[in-house]
């Protein structure tokens, strides 16, 4: 029964499958996305918190938060609010972004 | 400082805000006691925003009577579930009750 009050991420108590419990390495990636927000909410940079993070989270929309992976839901959040803050910029990134998968392209 | 006390009834206020909201939907509307007071934090439903959250506020923990959130529930009598939620979330209950 869907519930027009309640958040998508909000599904404490609803019917769910068995709690996957075996373990798993993480990707390089993964561990940078990690690190990444290590370094961002530090002392010195201070630039997101915890509690932000779970907002942009939260704020992805029902089906992307189903299908992402948890450090995939990371760094979709991240990148919103660094644009939010204007700490990087949508032009900034688009290029970056295409520099990295021309050099990708151009190692395989 | 804080307005309940471990013991006190309290009952979860029944609203549904946007934002980034840490009171659980499965308990709003519900009753359960304080079982302590965590101490004071800023507001994370301002913080999410990037504002400081102040001022600070008090958070509890609030113990729920299984069967109280659970229509359902078949476990033995006496299970409970244990939910960290900001005062503003919370009302008296019972004999506290204005």
């Amino acid at each position: 029964m869907s519930d027009p009050g309640r958040a998508h991420h909000d599904m404490g108590g609803l019917p769910a499958g068995p709690v996957e419990s075996s373990e798993h390495d993480y990707a390089l990636w993964e561990k940078r996305v990690d690190a990444l927000l290590v370094l961002l909410s530090d002392k010195k940079r201070g630039l997101i918190r915890v509690d932000e993070l779970r907002r942009g989270i939260e704020q992805l929309g029902a089906k992307a938060y189903d299908e992402m992976s948890y450090y995939e839901r990371w760094i979709a959040s991240i990148t919103s609010n660094l644009l939010e803050k204007g700490v990087i910029t949508s032009d900034e990134l688009g290029h970056k972004m295409a520099e990295i998968e021309a050099r990708a392209r151009e190692a395989s | 400082m804080a307005r309940f006390s471990p013991g006190d009834p309290v009952q979860v206020q029944d609203i549904r805000p946007p934002g980034h909201i840490r009171t659980p939907l499965y308990v709003r509307g519900k009753t359960g006691t304080i079982e302590r007071i965590c101490g004071l934090f800023a507001n994370p439903e301002e913080l999410a925003f990037g504002r400081d959250g102040l001022p600070l506020r008090p958070l509890y923990r609030v113990q729920f009577e299984q069967a109280e959130l659970w229509p359902d529930y078949d476990g033995p009598a006496g299970d409970a579930v244990e939910v960290e939620i900001f005062e503003h979330w919370l009302e008296p209950a019972g004999r506290n009750a204005p």
